[in-house]
């Protein structure tokens, strides 16, 4: 299910906490599996489950409650803004309009080439950067006026 | 380099450089002296906490409980597994300090996280770090790997027999992870679901043993008060207000950021530090701690100084620290409506009245923003938010109920008017210019 | 601690919450998260109450007493808090109480009539939740119901030891489900239903059948598993619609399985057998019953003036009531056999000569909560007994040592201390072995015939957990009691018990099992064993249908083919039996007849017939009551089955008197491992009797799917068979077809293949050789 590559990476997650706590390792595992398939479908998340010995309606639970995780698929790219107020006094929602007229989109849409989705993201932690997107749940890109939003569709191809 | 400013300044002292946060840096800047004379000179663990106490460190993640006398709550003699666990979280609306400790001072963290496992008998940490600052959370995990070579983490620590060592855990989007108890579910691999307290942490924490849980900016003072003395420390702020503090500065200034400067300063001082209102507009209002606490209008929070005790005194917090500041484009009713939205989002769902709460309350802003409200809808907010106050499991539903009081209260003509006129009293353009996004067309 | 609760004074311990002292003040506090046999989640906010200096309203069921605690649950504050819950629980809840199959029983609308108000605040629109399939048993048709109270959820993972249901999202848009659309598949489920506070989890088979109002409930006891859970079964117009718990904390707790709740479907069925019936010129024909009886007592009569009485064997089932065995086997003697058996499913009758007592638990039910260790020897725990099995979690949870010794790996869903499984004819060396580490753990000398047993880790682990502790016990379950070597692993027990200090006992297989010895339903002549393998002239058969339940059904059905006479009391008229029964009389099912049942732990239970019997079936003790009055016997003139038990137990009895598991001469054998193939015969959940097998929602579960050949991946190797291709299995002169499965859970060199199921009753013993080959 999951490349050897992954498997490591879980792993060493796991190693991290008391050897009767494998569970603790799920999300970091769960995380993982997004990055290597693209979203999360439910054999993906069974698949995690039953490597950490719990029940796969449990391992559920963690997936729908933590909003990182995409459970459809999503496009290549899934650039998340964020419209929480700090980050809307200084263009957070602004940018987010500005993202969907560009990409012809609207929240939790996909461009029709598959390439990427819009989300509305809640505070990422970084308002003094505002307005700020992350791209894929990883790359956090600040400050984006309208010409670093350009400049970063330009870049995601 | 994210701290704009500062005034005395401990925590993000000597910072310029690109490696300030490597472990060679930090050791230059003194780092991880206080844990070696305390392992070294086999300084008892009641005197440590001593020290902590006697700064009036006050608890940076919100709450502003003194740190000293938390860690003396731990059952530090007993045996068996305890645990230390930093709350990187931030995830408060307006907060962003922990995200720049961790970037550019993370082995402060990492030494105050041992010298509070030295001081409450802990062998093992766990750093709960935002899921959505992932470049924090790697960086973290190469200054562990850099202590941990260095033998500040693992067993044995500097020939002190003494045992402990460091995790980090990330979270993936969940604000309430930044609950104490929900952050400990979460990293036994749970929903982020608040318990129920008691029974606290200090007795039945992770996995079910005793726990102290801080916040990254609380662990990282740790080192610069054993390093400067407890007294020093709270001198260096004011009475029962111990030391500086970092305040998150956003919405409406020239220049938001961090900055550091001692409690007690005026709000004023800080505002000139952060470049002063944008566009050289009028200061409407301001959340002086987070989205969580009670907005000040103008007047207010102008007569504030920055510390626990005035700001309370105003009738707000100072939480965490976040100082979000509103200009005179700013809606009111809009600005409201956001973050009732982003409480009804974040309620983990648990507990009544904040899951079916959170959700009427955004449902009744939403209407009135949208010019659907009604003259009852503003009496019916507040009986709303006073069966939620009081009587949740966790301090979400207070957190999202004391922006509508507050919001209300203070700004009731402007909700009055939206409701009688079904639009904004601040034009929509007007509104648009304060962002500042398209500056083309101010 | 001392406690005052609107003016009223309780002490409880130190630890208890202020619901706790509420119950023992018999103050009501109104709730729905909390439940006494669940983890407190303190998360529905209906409890909170004012407590004397604290500012906030505190919830009763999470908040510990302190001393001088001054509780207020009526005060303005209190009131004020609990109508604030109400009101939001109410805001997104749907108005459907007319339509809510939970009307009238539903706590939300009980408690609403006192806390809501009469017209809502809550203007906007509700919240739109999709209903769940979750298979035959419990339905999730209305999740918008749902006031997340997490009873439910809870219970799965706390009582029936698997997480099935779980809430999914956050915030307003939590949901209870299942794992993507699974079903619910726990023997325990339907326990679900009651606890869900409101109409969202709701009874499939019983839905919209009835209103509660128009219900009335009776008191019965289950006829299933050896527990005798106490029931309350609800009738309407003489039919059963429903069956719910009755709460005995000493026998079922709270619960019951959902053998005991579902099977009641099977007593409405279209199958039942509403007349007597006849073999006449080859054809069975309906007759009355003074035809079918006279037919009966003439056909006895001359077959016992013409081969002699012994020639007539009676073969009873052990769900039978402690009335109806009694008369059975009383008919019997009359008749001059000593040929009669309530056991079909045994095959090692060794020790039968040798009980000092009637076997049964060696405990009270109640005790086992106490036990610091457990070993259970041959079992399918969860599955045979699914409520012992629960009582045994919870010992787990507090940290006592259970432990499993067994012929499969099936997962008891309880935290085992240590697990063994091994082929059934190793289960005797594997046992002798914990004894022998037993014997070395305590210094003794090495038990006769034990001097060649090298104890393996696990069963060394084993012993020394029974050492641990004031209180340890050993179960001998089933797949013990049907196994060949049945008599030596009782033996064995008795010296392992001996030398742990451990008390002993069985966990008894159905309903009576302990009832039957009781009823002396016992052979002084042929058992349940031999009176097939030597084919007998007549045979009276009751409630058995033994091509399912004869732990060699191919042996059983051979000998009542070639017999001139089988007479079969039955509920049922879809049997197999029509092949060969020349006369069928129409038996009361449980519901239907007053009777006893008597429980492992030796408790007499006895029940009223709470509807009349269906069609013209008579309650069997009366049918074999009229048979020996027929057969001119004295001693038959009972008027009531209370005049039959007082034969046997003295009015006002609680618990058996002689029950007694030791063994006079106690031997045992280790057998020879044979070689080839064994064969493993579960009985499946839902084929264990005549009831459950007939119960429409209990047979669409996937615990009543289709047997398969199970064998483990090296097994398969060995036997050259294709995984998941059909297999050919033949025991005897018998074979059947089946899908194979790979399993490894099955020891290797066995085959796992359900007895007790129509499938399989061609094949021979449960746990004898078997060959497989491809079909
Ligand atoms: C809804 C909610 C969110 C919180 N979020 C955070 C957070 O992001 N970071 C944090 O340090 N504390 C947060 N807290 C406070 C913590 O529960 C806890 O009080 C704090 O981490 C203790 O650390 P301190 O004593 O060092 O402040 C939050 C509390 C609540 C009720
Ligand atoms: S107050 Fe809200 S977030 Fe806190 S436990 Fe209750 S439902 Fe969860
Ligand atoms: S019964 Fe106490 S909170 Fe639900």
């Amino acid at each position: 299910m999951l490349t050897s590559e992954s498997l490591k990476r879980i792993d060493r997650e796991i190693a991290k906490y008391p050897v009767d706590q494998k569970q603790s390792a799920v999300m970091a595992s769960l995380a993982i599996a997004q990055e290597e398939q693209g979203w999360l479908s439910s054999d993906a998340i069974e698949f995690v489950a039953n490597y950490l010995g719990m029940a796969p309606i449990a391992a559920y639970e963690v997936a729908s409650f933590y909003n990182m995780y995409d459970l459809k698929p999503v496009g290549k790219y899934k650039l998340s803004v964020c419209t929480n107020l700090p980050c809307m006094l200084s263009g957070g929602v602004d940018a987010g309009e500005y993202l969907k007229k560009k990409l012809g989109i609207d929240y939790n849409e996909t461009t029709a080439d598959g390439l990427i989705t819009l989300k509305e993201g809640e505070c990422m932690g970084a308002c003094g950067d505002a307005p700020v997107v992350i791209v894929n749940n990883r790359r956090m890109c600040s400050w984006m006026n309208p010409e670093q939003i350009d400049k970063l569709l330009a870049e995601l191809k | 380099m994210a701290i704009l400013g500062a005034i005395n300044p401990m925590l993000s002292l000597g910072l310029d450089g690109d490696n300030a946060w490597r472990l060679a840096d930090y050791v230059n800047r003194g780092g991880y002296s206080a844990l070696r004379r305390i392992l070294e000179g086999k300084i008892a663990q009641g005197d440590v906490i001593n020290e902590v106490k006697k700064s009036v460190l006050r608890g940076r993640g919100g709450a502003g409980f003194p740190t000293g006398l938390k860690w003396s709550f731990m059952p530090r003699s007993f045996p068996g597994d305890k645990y230390v666990v930093c709350n990187s979280d931030e995830g408060e609306p307006g907060t962003f300090k922990d995200r720049d400790i961790l970037r550019y001072n993370p082995h402060a963290v990492i030494e105050g996280m041992i010298i509070a496992g030295y001081a409450m008998g802990a062998s093992r940490g766990y750093n709960y770090i935002h899921g959505e600052v992932w470049e924090v959370y790697q960086r973290f995990e190469e200054a562990l790997a850099e202590a941990r070579s260095a033998c500040m983490l693992g067993n044995n620590i500097l020939n002190s027999d003494f045992d402990f060592d460091l995790f980090a855990h990330h979270g993936y989007g969940a604000y309430i992870c930044g609950e104490e108890t929900a952050l400990l579910e979460s990293i036994e691999g749970k929903k982020g679901q608040p318990r129920f307290k008691p029974p606290f942490p200090a007795s039945f924490g992770l996995y079910g043993k005793p726990t102290t849980i801080n916040n990254t900016e609380t662990f990282a003072s740790i080192p610069y008060i054993i390093n400067l003395g407890g007294e020093a420390y709270l001198e260096a702020g004011k009475a029962n207000n111990g030391g500086t503090k970092l305040f998150s500065v956003s919405g409406h200034v020239n220049r938001p950021g961090n900055y550091e400067i001692p409690l007690g300063t005026p709000f004023a001082t800080l505002l000139d530090m952060a470049g002063g209102m944008r566009g050289g507009r009028k200061l409407k209002a301001c959340i002086p701690g987070g989205s969580s606490a009670p907005v000040l209008p103008a007047a207010a929070i102008m007569d504030c100084t920055m510390d626990y005790d005035s700001i309370s005194k105003a009738g707000s917090m100072l939480g965490s620290g976040a100082v979000i500041v509103m200009d005179e484009t700013t809606c009111m009713v809009r600005a409201l409506e956001r973050l009732a939205f982003f409480y009804f989002e974040e309620s983990c769902g648990q507990c009544t009245p904040c899951r079916e709460g959170t959700n009427w309350l955004y449902k009744v802003i939403h209407r009135i923003e949208n010019g659907k409200g009604r003259q009852e809808d503003l009496d019916l907010l507040g009986s709303v938010t006073t069966n939620i106050m009081g009587r949740t499991i966790c301090a979400l539903g207070d957190a999202a109920s004391m922006p509508v009081q507050s919001f209300v209260k203070h700004f009731r003509d402007e909700f009055a008017y939206h409701i009688e006129h079904k639009k904004c009293l601040v034009p929509v353009d007007v509104q648009r210019a304060g962002s500042g996004f398209f500056t083309a067309t101010i | 601690m001392e406690i005052e609760i609107d003016g009223k004074v309780a002490n409880v311990p130190d630890g208890s919450t202020i619901m706790d002292a509420a119950q023992q003040l018999g103050t009501y506090i109104p709730h729905f998260c909390y439940h006494k046999k669940l983890s407190i989640a303190a998360s529905c906010r209906m409890c909170l109450v004012q407590v004397e200096k604290a500012p906030k309203p505190l919830p009763a069921c999470a908040t510990p007493v302190t001393n001088g605690m001054k509780v207020f649950t009526h005060s303005d504050l209190a009131i004020k808090a609990q109508k604030g819950v109400m009101e939001f629980l109410l805001i997104n809840h749907p108005l459907d109480c007319p339509i809510c199959d939970q009307g009238g029983e539903c706590q939300l609308q009980d408690l609403a009539v006192g806390y809501g108000d009469g017209n809502s605040r809550f203007q906007e629109d509700k919240r739109v939740v999709f209903l769940k399939e979750v298979g035959p048993l419990i339905s999730m048709q209305e999740m918008a119901r749902c006031i997340h109270c997490t009873r439910c959820v809870r219970f799965g993972q706390e009582i029936a030891g698997i997480m099935e249901l779980g809430v999914a999202n956050r915030n307003m848009h939590s949901e209870i489900m299942t794992f993507v659309g699974r079903s619910i598949d726990s023997e325990l489920s339907g326990n679900m239903i009651d606890l869900c506070p409101v109409g969202a989890l709701t009874s499939k088979p019983f839905r919209y059948s009835a209103r509660s109002w128009e219900l009335s409930r009776r008191k019965s006891i289950s006829p299933h598993d050896s527990i005798g859970a106490n029931l309350s079964v609800q009738i309407k117009n003489n039919r059963v619609m429903r069956v719910l718990p009755r709460e005995n904390d000493d026998v079922n707790e709270c619960w019951i399985s959902d053998k005991d709740r579902f099977s009641y479907e099977a007593l409405n069925s279209p199958v039942r057998l509403t007349r007597p019936m006849v073999r006449v010129d080859g054809v069975l024909q309906e007759v009355e019953w003074n035809v079918a009886l006279d037919y009966v007592a003439h056909a006895l009569k001359d077959i016992a003036a013409k081969d002699g009485g012994s020639s007539i064997a009676s073969l009873a089932s052990p769900h039978s009531t402690l009335e109806e065995l009694y008369l059975l086997q009383k008919l019997t003697r009359a008749l001059g056999s000593g040929s009669v058996d309530f056991r079909p499913r045994r095959c090692d009758f060794s020790n039968d000569g040798k009980l000092a007592g009637i076997p049964w638990l060696g405990m009270r039910l109640s005790e086992i909560k106490e036990l610091d260790a457990v070993l259970v020897v041959g079992s399918f725990l969860r599955k045979d007994h699914p409520l012992f099995a629960q009582r045994l979690r919870q010992v787990a949870k507090k940290c006592g040592k259970i432990s499993l010794l067994s012929v499969v790996q099936d997962d008891p869903l309880i935290k085992l201390h240590a697990g063994i499984s091994v082929r059934p004819d190793e289960l005797p060396i594997i046992l002798a072995s914990v004894v022998k580490a037993a014997a070395q753990l305590k210094n003794e000398a090495v038990p006769a015939g034990l001097e060649n047993v090298v104890p393996c880790e696990a069963s060394q682990a084993i012993a020394k957990s029974l050492f641990v502790g004031e209180r340890s016990a050993i179960f001998l379950g089933n797949v013990a009691e049907q196994s060949p070597y049945a008599a030596s692993l009782h033996a064995l027990t008795m010296e392992l018990a001996r030398l742990t200090n451990a008390k002993f006992g069985f966990i008894g297989e159905a309903a009576n099992s302990a009832g039957g010895y009781l009823a002396k339903a016992t052979p002084t002549a042929l058992n349940a064993n031999e009176m097939f393998a030597q084919p007998q002239k007549a045979y009276i058969l009751l409630g058995v249908e033994p091509e399912l339940d004869c732990h060699n059904p191919q042996q059983a059905v051979d000998s009542l083919k070639s017999a001139a006479l089988v007479v079969v009391l039955t509920s049922f008229s879809d049997l197999a039996a029509r092949d060969y029964a020349d006369v069928l009389l129409p038996i009361a099912a449980y519901t239907e007849t007053s009777g006893t049942f008597i429980n492992t732990e030796g408790r007499v239970q006895s029940f009223n017939g709470i509807s009349r019997p269906i069609g013209e079936t008579r309650p069997a003790w009366k049918v074999l009551r009229v048979l020996g009055n027929l057969l001119d016997q004295s001693g038959f003139d009972y008027e009531s089955s209370e005049d039959v038990r007082s034969e046997m137990l003295s009015p006002g009895e609680g618990f058996v008197i002689g029950l007694n598991n030791s063994l006079r001469r106690a031997a045992w054998s280790l057998p020879e491992v044979a070689s080839g193939l064994q064969r493993i015969a579960d009985v499946p959940i839902y084929f264990t009797d005549p009831l459950v097998r007939r119960a429409s929602a209990l047979q669409k579960t996937n615990d009543a799917s289709m047997p398969m050949a199970r064998m483990s991946a090296l097994t398969f190797e060995a036997t050259g068979v294709t995984e998941g291709a059909k297999v050919r299995l033949k025991q005897g002169n018998g074979e059947v077809v089946l899908i194979s499965k790979v399993d490894d859970t099955v020891p290797v060199g066995c085959v796992r293949v359900a007895a007790a199921h129509p499938s399989t009753a061609a094949l021979g013993e449960m746990y004898g050789s078997i060959n497989v080959e491809r079909a």
